[in-house]
């Protein structure tokens, strides 16, 4: 469903991603690990039309990914994505912020798109918030109405951009629960994080990055629990036992 | 005392005359203003460097540029171009025009204070740039331009005052001709005065009112 096909991406004189090239199918839920500054990020951000790239091919059911064409619009309304600053609107209600897209972009009317934002909501366990703005919501509540909002616009995949990373730690947990849900109906996810406990158990295939190419990959078992690579030993090493 | 309220009584009419223009030349220079400076904003925002240098070198010329030498430029130096204006005219383009720069920079300050990441969400979920402008910027942007606004429109209030160098027979113009033929500059002056400050203060309060309202939602 989404393929990126050897892609390269520079800011100034530093590059930061050196030749990546993997595909996700549909359904299926990729995670991307790594140290920071492996160029995770960008590369989802690429894949949404937030970065350019440089060289190679993006393409999302076929349709190639080009941030300066108007064609990124249609395809950002098939992939959303979910931020590590969640990045709501604060000036509208955790309701409007999930009704927002469905109605100014798809065009849904008022009431459809209501009853809908109403249902994700109480999906994520905000049942109680719906007219509650995003500056009066824990960091953990704010993500999943983000999670809402992304799910909102029906799309056909969802990027997780280290949904978890900004959050209190007693907090995760309740977001990754929902991410959870998401992957267990079928969407189709490729999720940036830290969290080797989530990657275990949702993904179907994990990605290792660092400095800007992809070092290992495979299911979580081969990845996770029995690395080949000493760079990726040495970075779950360093995840698992930061004070060693 | 008596002789300041009969005297002001008989030149009440005549500067209530300047008063109409005075807020002719204000209410069109501030549209004009807002719209010009609003383009401008939007020019530098769009990121797209011919446009974002045509507006940073159009505010940067009309800000370093006297007022009242842009407003004797447009007003006699035009026509020798052919381009021939009334003063009334003239006077609303030039404030306008001049004021224009800085309400752009005021519009810059809110859209800039807009997190980037908000902008990116909204793209994420499919929006267009307008889209992200009137659904995401602007009723954002709004609350924090507000207060610089009411304060350029009060600013412009008092600068119309100026286009009475090209003949506008504004307030001040009117008071200067009264002044001029009756020698009481004070009973004149003081008039004038009181009469700026009473048009003044209802938008300074009105600005106050608007941002308390802005700064609870």
């Amino acid at each position: 469903m989404i393929s990126v096909q050897d892609i390269y991406k520079s800011f100034g004189s530093l590059e930061v991603i050196k030749g990546v090239s993997f595909d996700v199918a549909k359904g299926e839920v990729v995670c991307i690990i790594g140290p920071s500054g492996s160029g995770k990020s960008t590369i989802l951000r690429c894949i949404n039309g937030l970065e350019t790239y440089n060289r190679g091919a993006i393409t999302i059911e076929g349709a190639k990914v080009d941030p300066e064409d108007r064609s990124i619009v249609d395809i950002r309304t098939q992939v959303s994505m979910v931020f590590q600053r969640f990045n709501l609107f604060p000036h509208r209600t955790a309701l409007e912020n999930v009704m927002e897209g469905p109605i100014f972009v798809k065009g849904v009317k008022r009431s459809e798109a209501r009853d809908q934002a109403v249902e994700l909501l109480e999906k994520v366990g905000l049942a109680g918030k719906f007219d509650t703005r995003p500056g009066q919501l824990s960091g953990g509540q704010q993500q999943r109405v983000a999670i809402a909002r992304a799910l909102a616009m029906r799309p056909k995949a969802i990027l997780f951009d280290e949904p978890t990373s900004a959050l209190d730690p007693e907090l995760v947990g309740e977001v990754l629960s929902v991410m959870r849900d998401v992957a267990s109906e079928g969407m189709t996810m490729v999720v940036v994080t830290h969290e080797m406990g989530f990657a275990k158990a949702v993904a179907d295939r994990v990605l290792f990055l660092e400095s800007g190419t992809i070092v290992e990959q495979g299911s979580p078992d081969e990845v996770l629990r029995n690395p080949q690579h000493p760079r990726t030993q040495d970075f779950l090493h360093r995840v698992i036992h930061p004070m060693d | 005392m008596t002789g300041f309220f009969t005297k002001a009584g008989d030149y009440l009419p005549i500067l209530m005359d300047g008063v109409f223009l005075t807020l002719i030349v204000t209410f069109f220079s501030v549209i004009l203003s807002t719209v010009l400076g609003f383009v401008w904003a939007i020019m530098m925002w769009s990121r797209i460097p011919v446009l974002a240098g045509i507006s940073r070198t159009f505010i940067t010329v009309i800000r370093g540029i006297p007022i009242i030498v842009q407003l004797f430029y447009i007003y006699f130096v035009m026509p020798e171009v052919g381009l021939n204006l009334t003063a009334v005219q003239a006077g609303i383009i030039g404030l306008g025009i001049a004021y224009s720069a800085y309400q752009a920079e005021n519009f810059r300050a809110g859209i800039e204070a807009i997190d980037r990441g908000q902008i990116e969400a909204a793209h994420s979920i499919g929006m267009t740039d307008s889209l992200v402008m009137r659904r995401v910027i602007m009723p954002q942007a709004v609350r924090i331009v507000l207060p610089p606004f009411g304060n350029t429109i009060i600013m412009m209030l008092k600068d119309s005052s100026l286009v009475s160098t090209i003949t506008v027979a504004e307030l001040t113009r009117q008071g200067q001709l009264i002044a001029a033929s009756t020698f009481d500059n004070m009973t004149v002056f003081t008039l004038v005065a009181f009469i700026y400050l009473a048009l003044s203060l209802p938008l300074t309060f009105l600005t106050r009112h608007l941002e308390r309202r802005y700064s609870q939602s």
